[in-house]
């Protein structure tokens, strides 16, 4: 499992994170929710060590990776799928897929994951050879976590999967998060779509300003009022 | 101009921009990977000149070992550069690197004067290049005609590796977003790394190519081909290893028939070179192969 304690982020004089502690356990989903600005991919980005931090420890599995270097982080299994989907837009979806396995070796097991990637979303298969650039948001989103998928994360962190999707795409997409937890990945998940990520969500934290302010189980939070005024717009 | 001057400038014009290719590659590939025009370039390829006097007339290696130290050093020359003026300026401002580089042009250019004096130093013969070989009525050195042969195999062994293997995905997958290509576990600095080692071992053979039917190597010797093939790259569209070569090919041939067609403008043949970029710039400015500029975000 995840566990951050007291996460502490600048940018030059800004104090983006103020302590953040949080855990993620084995078999779960875990959701962050919050305003624009609150820190949220801030936070993802500094467990992947893509941003320095100034204070405060970070450990997977018993393993302190708080400065790892992100491919370290990335070989012990804990994988970004980062905010607005980042695919390659020179690189077809077959070879995307092919980044995501960047660190493996394992050609078999390689194979099965590409295979189950298509089966999760048989749109891939189909373009299977057409530039991510020229694909359509949804269809971005889609390559971005199967990409995130072929890292064979232990623990898949999504910054914002359903951003800029049709609501039809979004529950599509949130089935296949659940789905994905289910054959055993850890889930921590960033969401604007508050409601439907608490729903799914065994545990949910909501970062204000750099600081969790609630949490608690994810049946919880959604009836809880705070949350219900800020985030659910009730 | 009868038909064995044609061909004869053919044969010149094409070993010419054949060399030019492929210190063009260099200036393509960097720009592709770090959006940095390494003004330094040139200068590496000068260097490489001087390298192969050091291992033929100083050392007096055998041609072939020969060619082996010069790519050698002009790699590792290369590699030092990038590590010390490139590497630390990774995060800034993309103005600062430029500035870096054309700091290191102008280090290079003058330790080579204070190092080796501003005295031209006489190329040497290597091996067979320098040979002169007779093809119906056009005679060159040998050199004249493996270059282009040269030029055209590294060319298909580096698509190649561009676009088949997956070093060649990672490196075009770095060269849009170092950030999403860090999470997939790239290692950027490594693919930097592998991308002037290529740079330079071309820029190497390349002046062994150009300096071979040339007699001296001097400290400015990088200057004109380094600014003519950055010309190429652009030409070429900047960023585009097959375009580099064309570029490479377009400013060989034309200059060589220019000063050809016209002896009173040999001057300024060089000047030519920069008319077609300016013309270039002006009508397709993201060059004959290069697609819609898209800035890195
Ligand atoms: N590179 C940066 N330089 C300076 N400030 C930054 C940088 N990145 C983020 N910030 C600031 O840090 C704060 C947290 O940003 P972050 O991106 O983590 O927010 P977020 O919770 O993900 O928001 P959103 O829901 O809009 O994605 C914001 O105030 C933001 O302006
Ligand atoms: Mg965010």
């Amino acid at each position: 499992m995840l566990k951050i304690e007291n996460l502490h982020i600048h940018y030059g004089g800004i104090h983006a994170l103020r302590g953040v502690s949080l855990d993620v356990p084995d078999g779960q989903i875990i959701s962050l929710i919050g305003a624009n600005g609150a820190g949220k991919s801030t936070t993802l980005k500094a467990i992947m060590s893509l941003i320095p931090m100034t204070d405060g420890r970070v450990s997977f599995d018993g393993t302190d990776i708080t400065r790892m270097q992100t491919r370290d982080i990335v070989r012990e299994g804990v994988v970004l799928c980062p905010e607005g989907r980042r695919v390659f837009p020179d690189l077809t979806i077959a070879e995307n897929l092919t980044m995501g396995a960047y660190l493996r070796k394992d050609k078999e097991s390689i194979a099965k994951d590409t295979k189950w990637v298509y089966d999760l979303f048989p749109r891939l298969l189909e373009r299977k050879w057409q530039l991510a650039g020229t694909l359509s948001g949804g269809e971005q989103q889609m390559l971005a976590v199967g990409r995130a998928l072929m890292s064979k994360p232990k623990l898949l962190m999504m910054d914002e999967p359903s951003l800029g999707l049709a609501p039809i795409i979004i529950k599509n997409i949130f089935e296949i998060i659940k789905e994905i937890n289910q054959s055993g990945v850890n889930i921590l998940l960033i969401e604007q779509n508050a409601k439907a990520a608490l729903e799914i969500s065994h545990y949910g934290y909501v970062v204000e300003t750099g600081t969790i302010v609630l949490c608690g189980p994810g049946k919880e939070l959604l009836t809880n009022d705070q949350v219900r005024k800020a985030y659910l717009g009730e | 101009m009868d038909a064995s001057t044609f061909f004869q400038n053919c044969v010149t014009g094409i070993s010419l921009g054949s060399a030019y290719a492929l210190i063009a590659i260099g200036y393509t590939m960097v720009y592709g990977i770090l959006r940095l025009i390494n003004f330094a370039h040139g200068d590496i390829f000068m260097m490489a000149g001087y390298f192969t006097i050091f291992a033929i007339v100083d050392f007096h290696m055998p041609w072939y070992i020969a060619i082996i130290f010069v790519i050698i050093a002009t790699v590792l020359l290369g590699v030092a550069i990038e590590r010390a003026a490139y590497k630390p300026l990774r995060e800034s401002p993309r103005m600062s690197i430029m500035i870096s580089a054309i700091g290191v042009s102008f280090l290079l250019e003058n330790s080579a004067t204070y190092l080796f004096s501003g005295l031209p130093r006489a190329f040497p013969e290597l091996g067979f290049l320098q040979k002169v070989y007779h093809i119906g009525d056009i005679s060159a050195p040998i050199v004249t005609f493996i270059t282009p042969v040269v030029t055209i195999v590294i060319l298909i062994a580096l698509i190649y590796l561009v676009n088949h293997t997956k070093t060649g995905m990672a490196m075009r997958a770095a060269s849009k977003d170092f950030e999403a290509a860090k999470l997939m576990g790239i290692e950027i600095n490594h693919i930097i790394t592998i991308t002037f080692v290529i740079g330079c071992s071309l820029a190497a053979i390349s002046a062994i190519l150009y300096f071979s039917p040339r007699p001296m190597v001097y400290p400015f010797s990088g200057l004109m081909p380094g600014l003519k093939c950055f010309v190429a790259a652009v030409i070429g569209g900047i960023g585009n290893i097959p375009g580099a070569v064309v570029g490479g090919f377009i400013i060989g041939i034309a200059e060589t028939f220019l000063v050809a067609s016209f002896p009173s403008l040999s001057g300024y043949s060089d000047a030519f070179t920069f008319v077609l970029l300016i013309i270039m710039l002006l009508f397709r400015p993201t060059g004959l192969l290069g697609e819609k500029i898209a800035e890195k975000v």
